[in-house]
């Protein structure tokens, strides 16, 4: 491992009886990067959060935290982790600031600091009016920034964040990216899983996409963009139900045509050209967008247009 | 402020949620053994013997006889109710205890241990409550009763232990009632608790010498009155021990299993 690299994994593997949900997967995330995990609902994404966060034994191959390892040096890797799971752990019959106080006294931190940074998290969270209040009466986007706080409360120096901003408000969404990007402003690496395309392409400097627990691609979101998608696409959008139908006609006018119940993708360098070509066509869409090829379209590509079904 | 080891943190979290319910705890665990004493002691005990002292219990009379038995009961009910309920909600999504402490650097075997010496404190608790009630009664002869206190952490483990191993695998949590009512009541009832186990046929009796709680009985009995015999004394710590380090290594390797995936 080089210095530059917080966590290294090679031919990582997860099973779960005969079931392997991580198949032998390599990947770096290096200091001070944002590292994100893309990949559609079961493709390994959480398995491969927990092996690095040091709570789930790894079935195989290598893996590296922190230039430690997981298997022998677990503790050591968790005190110095942030970690955000998928789903919320908070004891919902502790009030919100008790949550914090607890979680803080698990990493050894002292009282009076403690206090002070519960603080500064509850500001952060936007809790601090609810502070003695049951996390139980605590709507599911506060649960989602209580977890998030409390993952921060032993100022980490690797963060991993398991679809952190599933069920936030907008305002809370950039409240957060706000947070993680002085967080990494400030040296701490993030590791992070989304299924929101922008919210990747705005965050991570590196990404891989998960498939059936392999991984698929891997690079920067516009390395991604520039290798799986082609410079632009054409979107028609049909009555619902049709536009399976008008796939057949359009085939041959792009690089690669594909299709959801009620719209019909498009692939091609030249975006207005082809929605020319498709206007000749005697093909009659209730609309016509040419927009630039961004990371959903990478990941239509990639894992078929099943992303979030 | 020092921070605590490693080993201890877990009781941050009981402790908190304790100071939550305290009240109420305590009020049962101090009301139960008051309502046992005072209708053992001014009602069954005025039945038998009529309050003097029998040869068949030792030479005690009878509330002084059950009072010992009753505090290593309520060791073992305190730790039965922890380690069915309490070890599996913690494992379970709305506590979230244990899965938060794994994120921390707090293992799954100090997980473990600082739930079993969260119980044996609660048990501990619960058995000064009830010596201060019992010696109320009268019914505490000798200074040595103060050593009984360390029988009800010890009785706390021997029970929660092998108990906890079982629990945090569980799936459901019907099957504890059925661990209490087939399991704990009989126990309560057959280990020399209300009647000395002499009264018994000799094939139970042989079945009542293998209760934990029959061990944990005259442990406490012995010291209550104040004849605490050393070689049968140690003999009921070994078993004692015996059962608990049974229960710790199978707890270890349980919550491994259900909690390292
Ligand atoms: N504890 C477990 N026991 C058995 N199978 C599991 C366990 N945890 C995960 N799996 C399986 O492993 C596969 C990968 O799950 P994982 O949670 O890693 O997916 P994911 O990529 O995070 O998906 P999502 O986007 O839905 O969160 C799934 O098929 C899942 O059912
Ligand atoms: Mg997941």
């Amino acid at each position: 491992m080089s210095t530059g690299t917080r966590v290294s994994a090679r031919g990582l593997r997860k099973s779960f009886g005969d079931f392997t949900a991580v198949d032998g997967i390599d990947f770096e995330v290096r200091a001070g990067e944002v590292f994100g995990f893309l990949g559609p609902n079961g493709a390994g994404k959480s398995s491969t959060m927990r092996m690095v966060g040091a709570t789930s034994e790894r079935t195989g191959g290598e893996l590296s935290v922190l230039g430690l390892d997981p298997s022998h040096d677990g503790a050591t890797i968790r005190s110095r982790l942030g970690v955000v799971p998928q789903e919320d752990n908070l004891d919902l019959e502790l009030s919100v600031s008790d949550n914090l106080f607890v979680y803080g006294r698990y990493f050894g931190i002292p009282r009076r600091e403690l206090r002070a940074r519960i603080v500064d998290l509850l500001h952060f969270a936007r809790l601090s009016e609810r502070a003695t209040e049951k996390v139980d009466n605590l709507s599911g986007g506060m649960k989602r920034r209580l977890t998030i706080a409390r993952g921060l409360v032993n100022e980490p120096e690797l963060i991993l964040l398991d679809e952190p901003t599933t069920g936030l408000d907008p305002q809370a969404r950039h409240l957060l990216w706000d947070r993680l990007y002085s967080l990494k402003q400030s040296g701490v690496t993030l590791v992070l899983t989304t299924h929101y395309m922008d919210e990747a392409e705005q965050l991570c400097d590196r990404l891989v996409v998960m498939d059936k627990g392999h991984i698929i691609a891997a690079g920067s979101p516009r390395e991604l963009v520039d290798r799986y998608a082609t410079k632009e696409v054409v979107e028609l959008r049909f009555p619902a139900g049709e536009a399976r139908r008008a796939l057949e006609e359009v085939d041959g006018l792009a690089r690669r045509v594909e299709a959801l119940a009620d719209r019909v993708f498009l692939y091609t360098d030249d975006g207005d050209e082809t929605a020319e070509e498709v206007a000749h066509s005697g093909l009659r869409p209730t609309s016509t967008l040419v927009r630039r090829a961004s990371l959903e379209d990478v990941f239509m590509t990639l894992t078929g247009r099943q992303l979030d079904d | 402020m020092q921070a605590l080891p490693a080993p201890l943190r877990p009781l941050s979290y009981f402790w908190v949620s304790f100071r939550r319910t305290w009240m109420s705890t305590l009020s049962t665990t101090f009301l139960t053994p008051l309502l046992y004493l005072a209708s053992l002691g001014a009602g069954l005990g005025a039945l038998v013997g009529h309050g003097q002292r029998l040869a068949s219990l030792g030479g005690q009379d009878y509330v002084s006889f059950v009072a010992p038995a009753l505090l290593a009961a309520t060791a073992m009910q305190v730790a039965i109710a922890q380690a069915t309920y309490d070890v599996w909600g913690a494992c379970n999504p709305w506590s979230g205890a244990y899965r938060s402490m794994q994120a921390s650097p707090i293992s799954v075997g100090q997980i473990m241990t600082g739930h079993m010496t969260w119980i044996a404190a609660r048990a501990l608790l619960a058995c000064t409550l009830f010596l201060v009630v019992s010696a109320a009664f009268g019914t505490v002869h000798s200074p040595e009763a103060l050593a009984g206190l360390a029988v009800g952490p010890l009785t706390a483990l021997t029970f929660a232990a092998p108990l906890a191993a079982y629990s945090v695998r569980a799936r459901h949590d019907q099957p504890f009632t059925v661990v209490f009512r087939l399991f704990m009541l009989p126990l309560f009832l057959f280990s020399g608790t209300f009647f000395p186990v002499s009264q018994l046929p000799v094939g139970l009796r042989y079945v009542a010498y293998a209760l934990p709680l029959w061990h944990s009985v005259e442990l406490s009995r012995s010291l209550y009155a104040g004849k605490f015999g050393l070689l049968a004394g140690l003999g009921h710590l070994a078993y004692l021990a015996g059962v608990a380090g049974i229960g710790l290594v199978l707890a270890r390797r349980s919550y491994r299993v259900r909690l390292s995936r």
